[in-house]
């Protein structure tokens, strides 16, 4: 593989930015602009936390509907079959080479046979675009969207990983993975990590604002969603 | 009244080409009725949109209030993670600011995300001049930025272009600016879409340095928030080694948890989606994830001077979702380009006098650009009142007068005078109604009206007359 | 029952025979009708295009010609609208008359609470809910309620019911190729229906939509929904029945 380095050079260092000057021009305008403002009420926080009652088997149902509604593949299997299952779903994409976020567990991708390329040290972007998969975990899901959602932690990689391999593999841990709402979700979700909120495959509206799948990040999002119990199938 | 309104201003007559240009029409009523009706269904399942709507349009009151303070928050919470925050009180300082941190890197091209703020202060047009190469990734930004085109649209620039015509530009134009079009390649979306992945993906993977704008800027943690659907947002959020961001300060939001609000709220009324594809946040810099330098340019360009304005102030809330250009009978006939402004649309015809001023022909055409039928404001999510808006800024034209409103102020002058002196108002209805044989169907003050519409009958009599004959 | 008839100014000089059967109607229903003469324009026209300040004295004058009434009621959404909005924009006095003042469905529906108003109109109607009523009155379904119990009409829904028949006032004569484009829509697809009666509340959109029916030979007419409302099977609605 002819690839780049992927080391990072350090970049030059920026100019130093000579923009103090409008820094309190700017400031000085927004004071005198709501000098003369009376003070705005409160927000109203009468919204819903949540639209679906708390029980966990429905929301597993409408991350699963909401998932596959968006054109995710959505696949229910228990953490005994799960290397399984990701062996098979690499083998029937014809992914020869799967890259690996640290922290992956060992045992997810011990059914299969594609090559394995871990990210320490960095693959580059060549490199990734040279790599057919990704398999990773994630932060968690939300059911009323069908939104999986990444920060970074272990299994899950930088972005970059989920980003530029054709096929991404996501498991999703249930229950405990599941929250209902958006609201939910920011609350357990750390701000300061890199986040990416992922709702079915790449698409994009901007022929006629109709959509279609598959634009630059991944066109195929398989999402696992493993339950504790025996095999319930899918 | 037509021959009142001398100086017609310039929205009408481009409002004009586009109305006769068949495809376009076909074009914007194909694609803004399609989104109209899934964005009421999209809608129509939060059981608490009123609740979101009324939220979100109070935070961002309450950030406005206080944007000194939360803007301060942000760039405390931007340098702590790593960022650097610039602030920019005009366009050209935008982009002196950001042609000079890309020549630092040494680098001659960038990527860029979909953004508005850019689009507004010409930033490409300014890197050009430096010789710097700025590739739209957007495929509707490619599309425009291909056909060397203007954007029509807020979400989606090219929506005044059908399958057709992008697979035309796509076929002649993409080998000029990098790998061409694959042989063959039809007007099938899919088609389209692959080909604007293969086109870009080799300038995403060179790319040292993107640059973007954001939809949200939280203040109490520094995260940017960028949402969108295609994934040319991560790749230049992610793959780049410097990021640069450049954000109109009114996008700031105080707190995390406000996302909450507006997640819900932006692509529902944007896309009509429960959730676009993808939505990214970060904070500053990670050691080992994505760009190591960041860079964030606060814009102020006549927003402090929206901010100043009482009523119109409110435009400053917008989140860019789009909303009320699809659902405006005036942009489905008009098209963005009548607009004059990267902001078409009703909150364009509130928002770019308010940013330009109204001292152009279009600038001050615009606050008329607008049936107040009240569409726009129903569909808002941040519940902009769009027609108070537009009336405010009627009368500040009024005001300030000019040429094209000498006339119509003297008519209006007259009218006024006549209509609060009821005898006088009376003594004319009669004079008409008995003189209504006489009547051209054509009269000089409705011409405008009547070139396409026949005026009804005068009546025999005023009801006055009638109510005085037969009730007392 | 005692209420002040608002008549507006359009409806007064253009089209008596919507203000006659408004009349007509409210005293079949044993409401007694004032018409305060000293009123002539709410002032919308002036005020949405700029001119607040010549728009003033109409209000005033609006206000004072319809003092001590506790019902004051128009046909036009629209003019309803602008006192009831719009009004407050002009002090305190001007504010006072927004809450007295019903637009004509909301009257007979919310006040009298009569949906069947004992009318008789044997065509098939479409109807338009302009702007104003729609969005700034949130007149709802009460004028198809008030239609639907119409004996012998039949009703058809209009398609795009809620788009705008690009009338907006002066938005009519300042941008006349988007205001006809909307307008063509509109009859387009009013003539879809295949109705007879293209139905509105505001005689604003209704002159507008009757100039393009016109223009275009449409084959059917439009008419003020207080006038379907005042025809009965003893004295029918007819072409010539504003007397």
């Amino acid at each position: 593989m002819t690839t780049p380095s992927s080391s990072r050079p350090t970049p030059p260092s920026p100019p130093r930015s000579p923009s103090s000057a409008s820094r309190e021009r700017v400031l000085a305008r927004i004071r005198a602009a709501t000098a003369g403002a009376g003070e705005a009420p409160d927000v109203p926080r009468d919204y819903l936390t949540r639209h679906v009652p708390d029980d966990p088997e429905a929301l597993l149902g409408l991350l699963h509907e909401n998932l596959a509604d968006y054109r995710a593949q959505v696949h229910r299997t228990t953490e005994n079959e799960l290397p399984q299952l990701i062996g098979r779903l690499l083998d029937r994409r014809g992914a020869r080479s799967v890259a690996v976020p640290p922290g992956l567990p060992e045992r997810w991708l011990s059914a299969t046979t594609a090559e394995r390329r871990g990210d320490e040290p960095r693959l580059g972007p060549y490199e990734l675009d040279a790599t057919d998969a990704v398999v990773t975990g994630c932060a968690l899901a939300v059911a009323e969207t069908g939104t999986i959602v990444l920060d970074g932690g272990p299994g899950q990689g930088r972005r970059a990983l989920t980003l530029v391999p054709d096929l991404h593999l996501c498991v999703v841990r249930t229950p405990q993975q599941v929250v209902a709402s958006v609201p939910l979700a920011l609350a357990r979700l750390g701000p300061t990590r890199p986040l990416t909120w992922i709702s079915g495959p790449s698409a994009t509206s901007d022929i006629e604002l109709n959509r279609v799948e598959g634009v630059h990040g991944p066109r195929t999002l398989e999402v696992i969603l493993v339950t504790g119990g025996p095999s319930d199938g899918h | 009244m037509s021959g009142v309104f001398v100086g017609m201003p310039a929205f009408p007559e481009a409002a004009r080409t586009a109305v006769a240009d068949a495809t376009l029409r076909s074009n914007l009523r194909h694609a803004t009725h399609t989104i109209r009706d899934k964005r009421a269904r999209a809608v129509a399942e939060l059981a608490d949109w009123v609740e979101l709507r009324e939220a979100g349009r109070r935070i961002k009151e309450q950030t406005l209030r206080h944007l000194d303070r939360h803007l301060l928050r942000l760039e405390e919470s931007v340098t702590g993670a790593g960022g650097t925050v610039h602030w920019a009180a005009d366009a050209e300082e935008a982009n002196r600011i950001v042609a000079d941190l890309v020549r630092a890197t040494g680098e001659t091209e960038v990527v860029k995300v979909k953004s508005m703020a850019t689009q507004e202060i010409g930033l490409n047009e300014a890197l050009a001049a430096e010789g710097i190469r700025a590739y739209e990734t957007d495929l509707a930004e490619l599309i425009v930025q291909l056909g060397d085109d203007r954007p029509s649209h807020i979400l989606v620039p090219a929506i005044h272009r059908n399958r057709g015509e992008i697979r035309d530009v796509f076929r002649s134009e993409m080998g000029k600016w990098g790998r061409p079009a694959p042989d063959g390649l039809t007007d099938a979306p899919a088609e389209l879409a692959e080909a604007a992945r293969l086109h870009l993906r080799e300038k995403f993977l060179r790319a040292k340095v993107g640059i973007s704008g954001a939809n949200f800027m939280v203040a109490e943690t520094g995260t940017l928030v960028v949402v969108e659907s295609e994934g040319n947002g991560r790749m230049c959020l992610t793959l780049p080694e410097t990021l640069i961001s450049v954000v109109g300060i009114e996008k700031v939001v105080p707190s995390w948890r406000d996302l909450e609000v507006f997640l819900q709220t932006l692509p529902r009324s944007s896309t009509a989606e429960r959730m676009n594809p993808y939505t990214s946040m970060w904070t500053g810099t990670s050691d080992d994830d994505g760009p190591s330098a960041f860079h964030l340019v606060l814009l102020d360009a006549g927003r402090t001077d929206v901010l100043a304005d009482e009523t119109g102030r409110q435009a400053l809330r917008c989140i860019r979702c789009s909303a009320c250009l699809n659902v405006c009978p005036v942009y489905e006939r008009a098209g963005g380009h009548a607009y004059g402004s990267v902001y078409p649309g009703p909150i364009g015809a509130i928002l770019t006098p308010q940013l330009r001023g109204t001292a152009s022909g279009i600038d001050a055409s615009l606050p008329y650009a607008s049936s107040l039928c009240g569409a726009c404001y129903e569909v808002c999510p941040v519940a902009i009142d769009i027609p108070e808006v537009l009336v405010h800024l009627r009368e500040r034209i009024v005001e300030r007068g000019g040429p094209g409103h000498r006339r119509e102020r003297a008519t209006m002058k007259a009218a006024g005078w006549v209509l609060d002196h009821p005898s006088l108002l009376a003594a004319g209805e009669r004079l008409a109604t008995r003189t209504r044989a006489l009547h051209p169907r054509n009269p000089p003050g409705a011409r405008a009206w009547t070139e396409s519409r026949d005026l009804p009958e005068l009546p025999a009599e005023p009801f006055r007359d009638w109510w005085r004959k037969n009730r007392t | 029952m005692r209420v002040a008839l608002f008549v507006t100014c359009l409806n007064d000089a253009v089209f008596p025979k919507t203000a006659v059967a408004t009349v007509r109607l409210l005293e079949r229903l044993g409401v007694q009708v004032d018409f305060p003469s000293g009123q002539t324009c709410c002032g919308q026209p002036l005020f949405t295009t700029g001119y607040r300040a010549r728009a003033a004295p109409l209000v005033r004058r609006t206000v004072r010609a319809f003092e001590g009434y506790e019902y004051v009621v128009t046909p036009s959404g629209s003019c309803a609208a602008m006192v009831r909005t719009h009004y407050g924009r002009f002090g305190p006095e001007a504010a006072e008359l927004g809450p007295r003042t019903y637009e004509l469905t909301e009257f007979l529906v919310d006040v009298l609470g009569v949906t069947d108003v004992g009318a008789y109109f044997p065509y098939k109607v479409t109807y338009h809910p302009s702007c104003h009523g729609l969005r700034l009155l949130g007149l709802g379904d009460r004028p198809r309620r008030l239609l639907g119990a119409v004996k012998g009409l039949e009703l058809v829904e209009l398609p795009g019911a809620e788009e705008c028949c690009g009338f907006g006032g002066t938005f009519a004569v300042k941008n006349p190729d988007v205001s006809a484009a909307m307008d063509a829509d509109k009859v387009r697809s009013a003539v879809s229906t295949g109705g007879d009666v293209l139905c509105g509340a505001d005689s604003s959109c209704l002159m507008h939509l009757g100039g393009m029916l016109r223009r275009l030979s449409a084959p059917l007419r439009e008419l003020h929904l207080a006038e379907i409302l005042a025809g009965t099977e003893e004295d029918p609605w007819r072409e010539e029945s504003g007397r």
